[in-house]
């Protein structure tokens, strides 16, 4: 399977073999909930999957919670705080790539100082951003912006020195201005490179939002979002609410993930030849 | 297999194709291909035809060269004869032997039949001299020190010995190229499958290598099936010609090139080579022009 | 006529072979000198520098000088290098310090362990995934369906899961880790040129030799990449688990500065995770150099970069 299929299909296999993925899955949910009731069907407890709640009451709690108006509430506001980091990270992370690849002095000046940023985990950031900003909320969404924005900026950069310069030197011998050039040949040749930046970037924004959720202690009233259901679930001792927690992050993740992958290809429907 | 030490090229009797002229070496790995088809794509039937009944031979202990136009489906009868792709009816023979055909419709991949690869497959993370002792040690048939014993005496026969520890990455394509076919004569093979490998090279490399081709050929007189789309090219090397159609394929035109071996360079401005390339030079084109016209994208 | 071609064609490989004689004295020493040479004569250092020079004349700037509101609380550049650098800290870290060491080494620690296990069992899974059809059926989705869930969402589960406090923070670690090194793997695998292993193939290799020989020195290129990734990847999720439950380590460090409100402790912190995390990054790629020789050969003979 080329990377190009493979980013499509997510790294599926075709239908064929579906069946043994979900054979699969059903092995490995039995090996879970056989796991979990370890104690009370064999008389001894398993070393850690002995204290994980078992799938089916994890689904039992799920059922309730999704009758639950706050859970949807947390979740709504996870997802908000994902859109908007995500969003603004693209707003000034694809126009700043872009620059620094067409510029060589903007990148000679940007690029180290980007690069020496980048490896300070975004979570480092967190109290840094609470000095600095306002509200809970901002400080949240400004770390949240960070974990994507590196991810697009390098994508985009990448893309945009990778454009084969006879494009450029073919577009100037038909006579193209400096903008069309821009609009033509380096926007669509970056855009590939974009949509890999943006899913990998959701997928980050992700796990700095459930973090910065943790850490933070949820902020706004409304229940504070899915991290802080989690660890709010951990401190009250309700083990299946935190599975259940999980795996709606889970859920929510790679449904992102998905759709931005759908948008990307949607965008770039010269690369499906496989 | 012994190496003997290399006759120059005019040292060699200049009388045609009368086998008593050539050392003794087993004539060996002539092939046959018997009304091959091969059809690409879903299985609903709505597939790529490929191959449409080719039937021709390949004789042993000679050269012959299929030309046709780029994305006619000639690698692919390459690949059936090697192993990588199975046959969607007719079969292959090798000295008589079914490689596939009905019941077995591909064939195993394996060492009396090698082939070398359009862009070059010589493993970048071994140096060369490791990637000629691979085929041996692999097998099982010598131990290391005799593999690389041998290894080192074709390098050296071949004017390789300066480059042997070096890597394929270090070294320019033309070296890599003859270091690739060094590797394949290692394990002698029955026959050398040549899948267009000079493409990649300036014409001024290519005039050397097939020298050094021809070269090898004389001295080891393996069976060599070569693709390639420079009719100049073929009509050079090949003993036989086969002239193939646009896709789907078919044999076009056989020729059976009466220039005596050896031949040099000197042979490209002969008065019987001009026959020849007026010859085929027609039907070539006309299949290029309408392999052209179908707008075929190169597999 | 012949024969002075074809003596013609000996001296033409001996002069190739020549040539490539020559490139073969270069070592990696005098290539990356001559790199370095050629960097200091482009106009790449200075750029550089003024880069740097407006990142922290700003912040300068609008802490210390200009005073702008929002950067009220923030501590600046001056202040946060005399705490780095002072031999009696007010708030406790400096270089000077071994209490600063014991961070960074706690934190180095976990990150080895989680690392380490992680490449222990991703990379033969990710070349299992990629070499055997079969195999990714049945591993695949069970491997996908638990990817999604962020790091930090197991923190609770891990906690109840495992004794102690270490052995969660490595955990987190470990997953995220090994989960980017195992995708990355089996996607270098399936990049292979298929021609390797049909030449492999010809040549008599049998399907563990094809593996050995060919699919893992193949892969190698990617599994670096991979492993570049990774090792961000592990420090993210360390820095999490240190913050939400762990003690020492460079994460708790920075959370514990802000509750005890001790701000420029905090930018040491960071910028101390900052230098850790490139050294670890650049340790691998230099290991992955030193491996790949073949590669770095190939590299430096090609066009300057």
């Amino acid at each position: 399977m080329s990377v190009a299929t493979a980013f499509k299909t997510g790294g599926f296999a075709v239908s064929g073999d579906l069946w043994r993925g979900i054979v699969a899955i059903a092995v490995f949910l039995i090996f879970w909930e056989t796991g979990s009731r370890s104690v009370s069907w064999f008389g001894f407890a398993l070393p850690w999957i002995s204290k994980i709640p078992p799938p089916v009451a994890v689904a039992q709690e799920m059922l309730t919670l999704f009758q639950d108006p706050s859970f949807w509430q947390s979740a709504f506001l996870s997802t908000w705080r994902v859109f908007e980091g995500f969003i603004a990270a693209m707003l000034i992370g694809i126009p700043l790539g872009l620059a620094m690849a067409v510029s060589r002095t903007f990148y000679g000046i940007t690029f180290p100082v980007f690069e020496v940023l980048r490896p300070i985990p975004p979570l480092a950031w967190v109290p840094a951003s609470i000095i600095f900003w306002p509200t809970q909320e901002l400080s949240i969404a400004f770390v949240t912006f960070l974990g994507a924005f590196f991810t697009i900026v390098i994508n985009v950069v990448g893309g945009a020195q990778a454009i084969d310069v006879r494009y450029f030197q073919a577009a100037r011998s038909m006579g193209s201005s400096t903008w069309d050039i821009f609009r033509r040949i380096i926007l669509p040749a970056t855009l590939p490179s974009m949509a890999v930046g943006a899913t990998v970037g959701v997928g980050i924004t992700w796990a700095v939002v459930v973090a910065a959720e943790m850490i933070s202690g949820g902020g706004s009233g409304a229940g504070g979002g899915l991290g802080f259901f989690i660890w709010n679930s951990y401190v009250g001792g309700s083990y299946t609410q935190i599975v259940a927690g999980m795996i709606s992050i889970g859920v929510a993740g790679y449904l992102s993930s998905a759709a931005l992958r759908k948008i990307g290809t949607w965008m770039t429907p010269w690369l499906a030849e496989g | 297999m012994t190496i003997q030490s290399s006759p120059t090229l005019s040292s060699l009797p200049a009388q045609g194709r009368s086998p008593a002229a050539y050392p003794e070496t087993a004539r060996k790995g002539g092939v046959r291909i018997v009304d091959a088809v091969k059809t690409y794509g879903t299985n609903n039937g709505t597939g790529v035809l490929a191959v449409d009944h080719c039937t021709f031979d390949v004789p042993a202990g000679e050269i012959t060269v299929v030309v046709g136009p780029s994305g006619c489906g000639k690698t692919t009868l390459l690949n059936a004869i090697a192993g990588f792709h199975s046959l969607s009816s007719g079969s292959i023979y090798l000295d008589d032997q079914m490689l596939c055909g009905p019941g077995k419709l591909k064939a195993e991949p394996g060492p009396d039949r090698i082939v070398v690869f359009q862009n070059g497959a010589l493993f970048p993370w071994k140096t060369n001299i490791e990637n000629v002792a691979f085929g041996p040690i692999m097998q099982g048939t010598m131990t290391k020190a005799e593999a690389y014993e041998k290894a080192r005496s074709m390098m050296a026969d071949a004017g390789l010995r300066d480059i042997e520890n070096d890597y394929p990455g270090e070294t320019s394509s033309g070296v890599r190229r003859r270091v690739e076919i060094v590797r394949a004569l290692m394990t002698d093979p029955k026959i050398l499958l040549l899948d267009e490998p000079y493409r990649a090279l300036d014409s001024l490399t290519k005039s050397v290598m097939h020298e050094a081709l021809l070269e090898i050929f004389y001295k080891n007189r393996v069976t060599i099936f070569f693709i390639t789309h420079d009719l100049e090219e073929a009509i050079f090397l090949g003993h036989r010609v086969v002239i193939m159609t646009s896709r789907p394929c078919r044999p076009k035109k056989i020729l059976d090139i009466d220039i005596p071996h050896p031949r040099d360079y000197g042979v490209l401005t002969t008065k019987r080579f001009r026959e020849f390339m007026d010859e085929t030079a027609a039907a070539v084109h006309e299949e290029a022009t309408k392999a052209f016209a179908a707008g075929e994208k190169e597999r | 006529m012949s024969e002075t071609a074809a003596s013609d064609v000996r001296s033409l490989n001996a002069g190739e072979a020549m040539g490539s004689h020559t490139t073969r004295k270069q070592t990696p020493f005098s290539v990356a000198m001559y790199r370095l040479s050629l960097w200091l004569r482009s106009p790449r250092p200075y750029l550089m520098l003024i880069g740097f020079s407006l990142f922290l004349g700003f912040w300068y700037l609008a802490v210390e000088v200009w005073k702008l509101p929002r950067f009220a609380e923030m501590p600046g550049p001056t202040e946060v290098m005399r705490e780095w650098f002072s031999e009696n800290p007010t708030y406790g870290l400096s270089v000077f310090l071994p209490e600063y060491y014991l961070h960074i080494w706690v934190s180095t620690r976990r990150i080895a362990i989680a690392f380490f296990l992680a490449t222990a069992i991703g990379v033969p899974l990710g070349l299992f995934l990629g070499w055997s059809q079969r195999f990714k059926q049945y591993v695949f989705p069970v491997f996908e369906l638990l990817r999604p869930v962020p790091p930090l969402a197991w923190v609770p589960l891990a906690i109840v899961m495992f004794h102690g406090s270490e052995t969660p923070v490595i955990f987190l670690t470990f997953l995220a880790s090994f989960y980017a090194t195992a995708l990355n793997t089996m996607l270098g695998v399936e990049s292979i040129d298929v021609s390797y292993i049909r030449a492999a193939s010809c040549l008599g290799a049998k399907r563990w030799q094809v593996f050995r020989h060919v699919i893992v020195p193949a892969a190698l290129p990617f599994i670096f990449t991979g492993l570049q990734i990774s090792i961000g990847v592990a420090w993210f999720s360390l820095v999490a688990g240190e913050m939400v439950s762990g003690q020492y380590g460079l994460g708790y460090v920075i959370n514990t500065s802000y509750t005890m409100v001790r701000y420029p402790t905090i930018i040491i912190g960071m910028a101390t995770l900052g230098i850790v995390g490139y050294v670890t990054s650049a340790a691998i790629r230099l290991l992955g150099d030193h491996m790949m020789q073949w590669r770095t050969r190939e590299l430096a003979l090609g066009a300057d970069k």
